[in-house]
């Protein structure tokens, strides 16, 4: 199974293939709580690492979803538009946020792995 | 009665759930039904002749079927309103400490003043010299807010704070156009800046880039100039911040922004813990906007509209809007065209703003003076540090030392309690009080941000500050159940907000086949 990486901003990527799948961390759902709206970008979109990508917004507050590394949007899923709470029941899962051609694979070593992403949310309290 | 559409809790369950009523009706809290479950057909409070016949000119556009509207008897329409008056919480009912959003007092007088018929009673379009009086007050309110920024110039007529934004984003916008540096694109934004100025840069087409707050809640300023470049436009900084605290370091912010050639615009929407005290063009600042609706307590927040005149520097004097107030020979009048010397950037409202709230604001600040503004900034702060004093051992501060006009917590209190704090603020309406503004700034985990305001005694916060001693105990002490279960006094139970915000409800619709309409 392909590996999970993690951003600082609590998205997660795995990459499969030529294609990653991009959302946001069950810790960040956790933080959030109940989300009631996402907007995920559209096929063809050009992202930069680090610039904005989605939109999730919960009871508590609106937040942006930035693109973990470089790429192109190959799908953006559209079941979270009827469903939002599917981020908050499966975050890593079925709440997916985006799909990508990720233009450059050297960009995802420069993200945590598993057990970095645990001990930087733990140092977060 | 049938009284379940669109509600989705109803009081069954708290200490008083034993209780149950014939009428549903719990003493004289009157469960109210929606104006058009009330309608009956046929019904009217009003007595109309028979209309004349007519010729119809509108070429047989004719109306196709009823409207809608509810047959209701006059007595029907004063009581519905009145009770719904009545289950409305305000500034005039009691405390109101929702933080960033200064609920002050809204004083009488100024409500005496804006219904005087010379002032309520006048349209835009009348010729300028029956207004005179009208212009006069627009004229003096310029002049007041310039000698209280310290400023050379006003724009009176944006609609509400982020409208201000805009006007000084557009001002700096039209500077920078005037000296050929469109390159500049990007605006720095602190995280502890109100949330609307990155929107607006954002609106505006500029690439809004964050500056990190330091761990005393404050502009990181070795990490602003590190961003400092020749494409930044300019800084938008909200003062005091989110935080409810001064950015002590506001006047080298301003230097370094010049020297790098960016402009500096300041989110003036916590003025009334500066009013003064502190003039904003001795900070280098060059457009802020002041909310008349926070600072000179004109109504807001449903009781009114907002108001967020924006003063300017000299840089920026010659692209304040139209319409403004000069006076001449003639007496006052409105520029509404490009004079010489001048270079507007255009038009932002229709006429010229938000008159009645003129009216309010000119008032509170003549009824108070300069010692008087002075002294609400001081006592806004007093009172707000008052409660961080009171509360600091049982709730956890968010920034160590003092605050300005509002304090802010952080839920490292309710740690492991089991207690949010949602439920905390649920259960602070229990109390009888309005909660505090909750999760925001977003800087702060769990914020809780307190704004009392100076327009409440020491009593009424010693009162406020015994019910949150007594619920942070209660959260200390294990009773999770009960925060989970609040508020159990109100008319309705805890909302449903996740699903009110995923399935909204927005219009009522009439169920079956009979209309309620008097067609």
């Amino acid at each position: 199974m392909a590996e999970t990486r993690y951003s600082k901003e609590h998205e997660w990527i795995r990459l499969d293939g030529e294609v990653a799948t991009v959302g946001i961390s069950d810790y960040a759902q956790s933080q959030l709580g109940d989300i009631v709206f996402v907007e995920v970008p559209e096929k063809g979109r050009k992202l930069t690492k680090g610039g904005e990508a989605a939109v999730v917004e919960s009871v508590k507050a609106a937040s942006e979803v930035y693109a973990p590394v470089s790429g192109e949007v190959t799908e953006g899923n559209a079941a979270l538009t009827a469903n939002p709470a599917l981020v908050n029941s499966a975050a890593q899962g079925d709440g997916w946020f985006f799909r990508m051609k990720v233009a450059n694979k050297a960009e995802l070593a420069e993200l945590m792995d598993e057990a970095a992403y645990q001990a930087y949310i733990k140092g977060l309290g | 009665m049938d009284k379940s559409q669109g509600r989705i809790s109803r009081p069954d369950a708290g200490p008083t759930a034993e209780i149950v009523t014939a009428s549903g009706h719990r003493g004289l809290q009157i469960e109210e039904l929606l104006i058009f479950e009330q309608g009956v057909p046929g019904r009217s409070g009003v007595d109309l002749p028979e209309p004349p016949k007519v010729k119809d000119r509108l070429n047989g556009m004719r109306r196709q079927g009823g409207i809608g509207l509810p047959g209701l008897s006059e007595p029907q329409v004063m009581r519905h309103f009145t009770r719904l008056s009545q289950k409305n919480y305000a500034i005039d009912s009691g405390l109101y400490p929702l933080g960033s959003c200064t609920m002050k007092h809204n004083p009488r007088l100024n409500e005496k003043m804006a219904r005087l018929p010379g002032l309520a009673d006048i349209h835009p379009l009348q010729p300028v010299k029956t207004v005179q009086g009208a212009l006069a007050l627009m004229h003096q309110l310029a002049h007041w807010l310039k000698t209280l920024t310290g400023m050379p110039a006003v724009a009176l007529t944006p609609g509400a704070g982020a409208h201000g934004e805009f006007c000084g984003m557009i001002a700096i916008r039209a500077a920078l156009d005037a000296r050929g540096q469109q390159a500049r694109r990007r605006v720095l934004v602190p995280e502890s800046a109100h949330g609307t100025n990155p929107a607006t840069a954002a609106s505006l087409g500029f690439e809004v880039d964050s500056i990190p707050a330091d761990a005393r809640g404050r502009v990181d300023v070795a990490a602003f100039k590190a961003k400092l470049g020749p494409d930044v436009a300019a800084l938008m900084l909200t003062n005091p911040n989110t935080c409810g605290l001064f950015e002590p370091d506001i006047v080298e912010i301003a230097q370094a922004l010049h020297d790098a050639g960016g402009y500096f615009y300041c989110d003036g929407a916590n003025f009334n813990a500066i009013a003064g005290r502190v003039r904003p063009a001795d900070l280098g600042i060059d457009a802020m906007h002041i909310n008349l609706h926070k600072t000179f307590s004109t109504p807001h927040g449903g009781g009114g509209p907002g108001s967020g005149p924006v003063v300017f520097s000299e840089a920026l004097a010659p692209y304040v809007p139209l319409p403004y107030v000069v006076h001449g020979k003639d007496g006052f009048r409105l520029v509404e065209t490009r004079e010489s010397g001048a270079e507007p950037f255009g038009r932002l409202k229709t006429f010229h703003g938000q008159m009645g709230m003129f009216v309010r604001a000119l008032t509170y600040m003549l009824s108070h003076g300069s010692d008087g503004i002075r002294q609400a900034s001081e006592d806004a702060v007093l009172n707000a540090n008052y409660l961080l004093a009171r509360l600091k051992d049982v709730m956890t501060p968010a920034f160590e030392g003092p605050c300005m006009h509002e304090c802010l917590f952080d839920d490292r209190f309710l740690k492991d309690s089991g207690v949010s704090t949602l439920d905390f603020a649920k259960a602070l309406i229990d109390e009888g009080f309005h909660p505090m503004t909750m999760y925001f700034p977003l800087v702060v985990h769990g914020a809780l941000l307190v704004e009392p305001t100076e327009s409440e005694t020491k009593a009424a916060l010693d009162e406020f500050v015994a019910s949150l001693r007594s619920l942070a105990a209660r959260a200390k002490a294990g009773e999770a159940a009960a925060f989970h279960a609040a508020p159990r006094l109100t008319p309705r139970r805890r909302l449903d907000e996740t699903r009110a915000a995923r399935q909204p409800v927005l219009r009522w619709k009439p169920s079956g086949t009979s209309r309620q309409a008097a067609e």
